[in-house]
């Protein structure tokens, strides 16, 4: 951490954390620095949470407010538990990100803007009469304003690249300062630009000059009196890695195929903000993985069936629209008993909705939206890290209980990122799978007593050719019965067989104490911020205590007995109050609801309003 | 793999077949229990995937493995259990309400790619099962129950349809007509590629004398086109009638028996151009082409999704990945 100590005589700070926001044109590289960002304070010993914002438009117009994206990273010790709020730093590439970000600038923090582009039309775009630098009106804030295009083009002068190929370089310039500015090692990022651009020697070189560049000048400038040292983490040793939660969904995937031992189909149609997970398969195709982009939401599902029907561990992924799209096909699961893990990572929706923007709308779908009664288990992921043992889980229940399983995510979490700590494959329990009786046994409908799941026994096995469909089928023989009283007999059966899935559940953690004034319940991604409100109402001393649920179908069994040690419970989540719903039809409570729907996750502050204003109430 | 030697009856599920009387789906279900005896491959290295309407009830009574699926969604089902396992001959039994309304745009994205399915589309004319509606290959002005002033809509052609999309392997066959369709089967059997073959087929309540025409003895030989390859395209009882594409316009050319003028086509299954050309020929300017339209060569697609250009990582080596970083 202190490999970069400065020669000068400046204060250092030092922090729990810090939350910094870079912002600029969607062609200005922001989540590229922003990653580079991530990965050196993560190589740093930081605990961090980022957080990639951007417009729908891949590219609005230059300088416009439309366009304006942005890369929230929040890092320090280990009470990071989300992207943060309100940035302590904000770095600005042009008057645009500046105007669209001010409002959520705390008084008094740094802003760090790209002055060259604060000229009179860029300014104009972006709703200005002056200069926002220059006039004055950011007195309440600390400006560091950075000439960086011409700096970058000083530093380069004599290189002999093209202009355009040095304007470029000037993000480098930026992250060189913010990497000055809190003591961060300069070398993943060298090592990162030696390979991207190992082709273009010149171009490496210049990054490179560029990123060094922007340290020297923080470090020798005047401008520049204080550098922040971020207290280290204390978490489990161990080795990690940076992933987003649409990584870790993938990555879990293919460790629940090569856990089973089976190979791993995954049908998917593109769909934002779930093609991450159908890329990530694709690049890992020689893991026995066979990556199927679909022609439909409905054919990645229904390829996704087969395949399962033909005995590979099969899963599908989207988001809301394209869930919908698949109930149909999810009925077809459900009543033939097949294996299947259905990513939805959800967006603000109806429709095509907020289709980058992030929100927990998909819950009741989930439980719910099938026709007839075609019960299925549904989890929810509560981190970016989470989304690997949620996936994970969701594929053991998949297949020990021969079901259809819907892991809920959503944007903030497959977008975001956080550290992961990497299993050790051979700790990893291994997976457990219905008992596949001697052929002349064999009844494709013949359960397993304890979780009622029929065997498995795929297309191509010799022996147990059999016929499977959507019509119901007689209780055992797995034939065609139209019987009245069979069909009741086999929907109580499906129905049992998740509501047996609550045996996976372990019990409910609380945190805080097991009683008091208000619990607050989650459930979903807003894990990070509820923990965060909770902690700090009981620093205030307020008895707020809290749970995060992450089984949403079948519920934890002891949901009910530990919501009644609370005189009020309190749900927040990005919908109208679809968990609170559950709650109060599941165990007769009646929750108050923090409910938001801006396409913006919860933060802390508003949940810890919140917790104030009910237990006001009481 | 290992040949077995089984015959068609040892393909037969033994449940009771639950089509009407007389219906074509019977002849239809015996030439293919047949031609998956001359794949002679063993049991369980066949599956039969279909949708739903009447023909999509084919897998319940075929001694293999076999899925109803939902309704239009087979080849959907079918390209899923291909790639998970390769070394299945899948077969996909569909209809023309299935496959080519509901499920229109799966079937036409399993001909794209060209996957080892070898579907068989039953096209009756009619949504039989839900009891006499129009379907997409109702011929216009026909009467059904949603269109009782008579069908407004242009029809597709399979056949045509799946020649237009350059699939591989194209046919046409009529129920009755066993011969005929044993032939097209046994070599849709080894086929490499998606196979498409339109099978006509009566249904006895509701279009029942849609092909009368092809099977009377007095009139099928005017009816009847068979397209054979590297034979020239003659019909009639006399054989003295050809098809002539003149300039791209098909024609129909008579001449005395026996003597078929040069302009008459010799039909070459290669060719995509000959394929559109012929499948698109209709009554009553022309006869009804049966037979093999096209059969081409072509990687088929679980081939190309089989290849991997790395070896396998060990699992500690995939989540590792490249920049991971030790926590002390």
């Amino acid at each position: 951490m202190t490999q970069n100590a400065p020669k000068k005589n400046v204060k250092v700070s030092e922090l729990n954390s810090v939350t910094v926001r870079f912002a600029g044109d969607s062609g200005d590289g922001i989540q590229l620095v922003g990653n580079q960002f991530a990965t050196a304070t993560a190589k740093a010993g930081n605990d961090l949470s980022t957080l990639p914002d951007y417009p729908a438009e891949i590219r609005s117009p230059a300088g416009s407010l439309g366009g304006v994206s942005g890369f929230q990273i929040s890092f320090g010790d280990d009470s990071v538990l989300t992207p943060g709020n309100r940035p302590n730093v904000l770095v600005v590439m042009n008057p645009a990100a500046l105007a669209v970000n001010l409002k959520n600038l705390e008084k008094g923090s740094v802003i760090i803007a790209n002055s060259d582009a604060f000229s009179k039309q860029e300014l104009e775009k972006a709703g200005y009469a002056a200069n926002p630098l220059e006039d004055g009106s950011l007195d309440n804030y600390r400006v560091i304003s950075v000439p960086a295009r011409a700096l970058t083009e000083a530093a380069l002068a004599g290189s002999g690249l093209s202009k355009a190929q040095v304007l470029k370089c000037k993000n480098f310039y930026i992250l060189g300062i913010l990497y000055w500015m809190y003591g961060l090692p300069l070398e993943p990022t060298i090592e990162w630009i030696k390979n991207k651009f190992r082709k273009t020697p010149a171009v490496a070189e210049a990054n490179e000059k560029v990123l060094r560049a922007g340290r020297y000048y923080a470090e020798s400038t005047e401008i520049f009196d204080a550098r922040f040292q971020i207290r280290k983490r204390t978490i489990k040793p161990g080795r990690y890695r940076n992933l987003t939660g649409n990584e870790a969904a993938a990555y879990a995937l293919i460790t629940a195929a090569k856990l089973l031992k089976r190979k791993l189909f995954y049908g998917s149609y593109p769909i934002t903000p779930a093609s991450e997970i159908l890329q990530v398969l694709a690049r890992h195709r020689a893991q026995d993985v066979t990556v199927f982009q679909a022609e439909d939401e409905i054919a990645a599902v229904c390829s996704s069936i087969g395949a399962a029907f033909a005995g590979s561990l099969a899963a599908t992924g989207t988001s809301g629209p394209g869930l919908s799209l698949k109930t149909e096909a999810l009925g077809l699961a459900v009543i033939t008993e097949l294996p299947l893990v259905v990513v939805d990572v959800q967006r603000g929706g109806p429709s095509t909705g907020l289709p980058t923007k992030t929100e927990q709308s998909d819950l009741l779908q989930a439980v719910f939206g099938r026709h007839g009664e075609s019960p299925l288990p549904v989890l929810a992921a509560s981190s970016p890290a989470d989304c690997f043992d949620t996936t994970l889980e969701a594929a053991r229940i998949a297949v020990k209980y021969m079901t259809p399983v819907i892991v809920l995510s959503n944007s903030y979490l497959s977008n975001g990122s956080e550290p992961f700590r990497i299993p050790d494959p051979s700790d990893l329990p291994e997976f457990e799978v219905p008992p596949l009786p001697a052929p002349e046994e064999y009844k494709p409908y013949l359960r397993a007593p304890g979780t009622l799941a029929r065997p498995w026994a795929h297309a191509g096995l010799k022996g147990y050719e059999h016929r499977l469909g959507g019509l119901e089928k007689q209780d055992v023989t797995g034939a065609i019965s139209y019987d009245g009283l069979n069909h009741e007999r086999m929907t109580q059966l499906r129905s049992e067989k998740i509501a047996g899935v609550a045996k996976e559940i372990p019990p409910t953690r609380i945190y805080g104490d097991p009683e008091g004034d208000l619990l607050v319940a989650g459930w979903g991604s807003s894990y990070g911020a509820i923990k965060l409100a909770v902690t700090e109402a009981r620093k205030a001393g307020l008895k707020v205590s809290s749970i995060h649920v992450r089984h949403l179908n079948p519920l934890p069994p002891d949901l009910g007995v530990i919501m009644r040690r609370f005189r009020r419970v309190l749900v927040p989540e990005e919908n109208c109050g679809q968990f609170r719903l559950l709650l109060r039809s599941a165990c007769m409570v009646e929750p108050a609801g923090l409910n938001k729907m801006q396409g913006q996750p919860l933060n802390q502050e508003e949940i810890l309003e919140k917790i104030k204003e009910v237990l006001r109430g009481n | 793999m290992e040949k077995t030697r089984l015959t068609a009856k040892d393909f037969s599920s033994g449940l009771p077949v639950k089509w009407c009387p007389g219906c074509g789906n019977f002849a239809i279900l015996s030439q293919i229990q047949k031609a998956m005896a001359g794949m002679g491959l063993p049991h369980e290295k066949y599956a039969v995937i279909s949708g739903i309407g009447c023909s999509s009830r084919f897998p319940y009574y075929v001694n293999t493995y076999g899925f109803h699926t939902m309704h239009g969604r087979a080849p959907a089902v079918a390209t899923g259990v291909k790639l998970a396992n390769p070394e299945l001959a899948v077969w996909v039994v569909t209809g023309d309400g299935d496959g080519l309304s509901i499920g229109g745009n799966h079937m036409l994205h399993a001909i794209r790619r060209n996957i080892g399915l070898k579907i068989v589309l039953f096209n009756n004319r009619i949504y039989a099962l839900t009891k006499g509606q129009a379907s997409p290959t109702t011929q216009p002005g026909t009467k059904t129950k949603t269109t009782p002033e008579g069908s407004l809509d242009f029809p597709f052609n399979p056949a045509r349809f799946a020649a237009g999309l350059d699939c591989t392997f194209v046919a046409r066959g009529i129920d009755f007509d066993l011969p005929g369709g044993a032939a097209i089967l046994e070599r849709a059997a080894s086929h490499r590629g998606t196979v498409f073959i339109e099978m006509l087929q009566k249904c006895v309540p509701f279009s029942d004398k849609e092909f009368d025409p092809l099977k009377d003895p007095q009139t099928r030989d005017e009816n009847v086109l068979r397209v054979e390859h590297g034979k020239p395209l003659v019909f009639g009882k006399e054989k003295n009638k050809g098809i002539a594409f003149r300039g791209f316009r098909p024609g129909v050319v008579e001449f005395p028996a026996g003597k078929v003028p040069a302009e008459v086509v010799v039909y070459d299954e290669t060719s995509a151009e000959m394929a559109y050309l012929i499948s698109g020929l209709t009554q009553p300017d022309f006869p009804v082409p049966v037979g093999v339209f096209r059969a081409v060569e072509k990687p088929a697609y679980e081939e190309l999704a089989a290849e991997r250009s790395a070896a396998p990582a060990g699992l500690d080596e995939l989540l590792a990945g490249s920049d991971a970083w030790d926590v002390k």
